[in-house]
């Protein structure tokens, strides 16, 4: 699915830079759920955002589904975040000024799809995750938990190859957690890639695999055994 | 170019965020305003100009005498100085085509008399060219004639309220008026666009005037037009050497400000015209500096507006737009903006032009209005000056990277 050698990232701070991904090396499968851990201020979201070609780095190999994801256009990035790309933010990242609806249909008006089309589709995912009846609400009228699942079913509206998740649970609380990484559990059941940027322990072990990240460099990379977030629904 | 889904877009962000448009929009609304209202007001002042100087043509000359206020030449100063037809050929032969038109005026007070009534009225006696000068306008018959002239005939040309004031119930034309006793023909009727006192006159032909009256070849005063294609400067040179050969033919010192007269109606045109000048040059630097104060002010709310939207913006490029949408996303709103409010202010604007108009005619300001095809192209202005205001702004959106709008919280 996914191939990064030799990474590297820095951030100009005044004169001097700081270095934030010193040399990353990692290989995702298709169908594979990832988990990437480390302290505050370790890189995880640096790496996702590259990954999610929200960001460029500054050296080192990068390459998704098959293509080399170098000095792309910012067209040609449009047309690969679009078509392969889902993102869920921790803040949900929806437009306050569209609905329920408006925001799942977002990706697919950047897909020029015909109107139509375009809401039975977010519908569809909507009703996928169990929002259908708020299908004409605004994000300020729903609560943390259904904002993610707005933000999840707007991330598959798509139909990405792969799902980028940055702490999608960090603003909410255990029990809303739990619901949605069961719910990425499922989407992970039917076959989607998923990488989870997280703080927390509990949530990295219902992924299938940890990625420990540390001084920019990857500490640790281990297979686990996947807890099923319905056992504490 | 039309795209329904963008423009539903774009319409969901102007609705859905209304402070933010109506804010906008009223700078170009007050700049758009303001503008018309300029406009229109000089355009009354053009106006009420035009009008003043429409009776008469504006490039004639008009020449008297009187008499001499300064002995010249072994002459004793007092002497009156009498213009004859010789003057006339003598202007004519000296300036060729320079003169377009050239009549003598004759002046008579007489005694106008039909069946029972009767009144007061003056006689001007000309040459046929009179009626180029002075702009008469034959309502029915002729005017005086080259015939008239040389034949003497006792014809006259009647104003429409002469007309009015003594044949109440018949119609002029053909009849005869008595004038002071002798009986002339009316062989047309005219109106002026100058004054009432203007439709009260009576022209006659100058030489029958002169045989009547007088028996001589006397003239009061000579008018002429000069070669419309003179400049005013050419105009005025002309004048002043007419002026100049006049007072040799007649012995008169040169800065004798009485024995000869010589009025020029370009020295008049000439300041209205530089005044209308400097009106437009004022017009103009206002006008676009309005504009202009507009189309910052667009620009800067649409600086804004981008700044608020970042993170929209962050949101969109991650779900995949690309950086043209964005551009026409924002572009167009600013563009539909600026056109809209700009359409609003030119209503207020007119609306208040034609409310205040009927009031502002005792300020010189006569009929303030603007033209359609400058409304439309300040219009045309304005969309260029929201499409510009907006592109900057727009083409910097789409350059910020998602990540960073995202970060923004
Ligand atoms: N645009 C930027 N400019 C400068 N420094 C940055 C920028 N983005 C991130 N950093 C710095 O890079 C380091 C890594 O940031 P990053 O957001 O990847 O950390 P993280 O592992 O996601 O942390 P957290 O768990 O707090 O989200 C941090 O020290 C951060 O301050
Ligand atoms: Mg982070």
């Amino acid at each position: 699915m996914l191939k990064i050698n030799q990474l590297h990232k820095s951030y100009p701070i005044g004169d001097s830079s700081l270095h934030v991904l010193k040399g990353i090396d990692l290989e995702v499968e298709a169908g594979e759920m990832v988990a990437i851990m480390g302290s505050s201020g370790s890189g995880k979201s640096t790496l996702l955002n590259i990954i999610g070609m929200l960001d460029e780095a500054d050296s080192g190999d990068y390459i998704l589904d098959g293509v080399p994801i170098k000095n792309l256009n910012e067209k040609k990035a449009a047309i690969y975040r679009n078509k392969f790309l889902g993102f869920i933010f921790q803040s949900f990242n929806l437009i306050n000024y569209k609905n329920a609806l408006e925001n799942v249909a977002l990706p697919l008006y950047y897909q020029g799809l015909k109107r139509k089309e375009r809401q039975e589709k977010g519908k569809f995912h909507l009703k996928k995750v169990g929002l259908l009846d708020w299908a004409h609400h605004l994000p300020s009228e729903l609560s943390g938990g259904q904002k993610q699942r707005v933000a999840i079913a707007r991330a598959l509206a798509a139909d990405p190859k792969l799902l980028l998740a940055d702490e999608p649970t960090g603003a909410l609380d255990t029990t809303t957690s739990y619901e949605i990484m069961e719910f990425l559990q499922q989407l992970n059941d039917e076959g989607k890639t998923i990488l989870i940027v997280t703080h927390e322990e509990d949530i990295a072990e219902m992924c299938k695999r940890v990625v420990r990240l540390r001084d920019g460099v990857i500490m640790e990379d281990k297979k686990v055994e996947q807890v099923r977030a319905s056992e504490y629904v | 170019m039309f795209d329904i889904d963008l423009w539903r877009e774009i319409f969901q962000s102007i609705n859905k965020n209304r402070l933010r448009t109506i804010l906008s929009g009223l700078t170009v609304v007050f700049a758009i305003m303001l503008f018309t209202i300029l406009f229109g007001l000089v355009n009354g002042l053009q106006n009420t100009f035009t009008e003043a100087f429409a009776d008469d043509a504006n490039n004639a000359i008009f020449i008297n005498s009187g008499r001499t206020t300064k002995a010249y030449k072994g002459l004793q100063a007092g002497r009156q100085i009498q213009f004859e037809n010789k003057e006339i050929d003598y202007i004519k032969d000296e300036n060729g085509n320079k003169v377009e038109f050239i009549t003598a005026r004759i002046y008579k007070n007489v005694v106008a008399s039909f069946r029972n009534e009767k009144s007061n009225y003056s006689v001007r006696a000309v040459h046929p060219d009179h009626q180029y000068l002075e702009r008469t306008i034959m309502d029915e018959g002729r005017y005086i004639n080259q015939r008239d002239l040389n034949q003497k005939t006792k014809v006259i040309v009647i104003g429409r309220l002469v007309e009015e004031d003594l044949f109440r119930k018949t119609k002029a034309l053909g009849k005869y008026l008595n004038l002071s006793g002798i009986q002339y023909k009316i062989v047309g009727i005219f109106s002026d666009e100058g004054n009432d006192d203007e439709e009260r006159l009576i022209y006659m032909p100058v030489t029958t005037a002169q045989q009547v009256y007088g028996n001589n070849e006397f003239v009061d005063q000579i008018n002429l037009t000069y070669n419309p294609d003179m400049n005013f400067d050419q105009a005025i040179a002309f004048s002043n050497s007419i002026e100049k050969k006049l007072k040799e033919r007649f012995s008169v010192a040169k800065l004798d400000q009485r024995a000869i007269r010589v009025r020029n109606m370009a020295e008049a045109s000439k300041n209205v015209n530089q005044m209308m000048v400097v009106l437009g040059i004022l017009v103009l630097v206002i006008g676009l500096g309005t504009l202009i104060a507009g189309i910052v002010g667009i620009s800067n709310i649409m600086i804004f507006i981008v700044k608020e939207r970042t993170k929209e913006i962050g949101i969109r490029k991650a779900l995949g737009a690309s950086p043209k949408s964005i551009v026409s996303i924002i572009l167009l709103e600013s563009v539909l903006i600026t056109a809209i409010a700009g359409y609003i202010g030119l209503l207020i604007g007119t609306g208040i032009l034609n409310l205040a108009g009927p009031s502002l005619e005792e300020y010189f300001i006569k009929d303030p209005s603007v033209k359609t095809s400058l409304v439309v192209s300040a219009t045309i202005l304005l969309v260029l000056a929201g499409a510009l205001a907006g592109y900057v702004p727009a083409k910097k959106a789409s350059k910020i990277k998602p990540i960073i709008a995202l970060r923004n919280e």
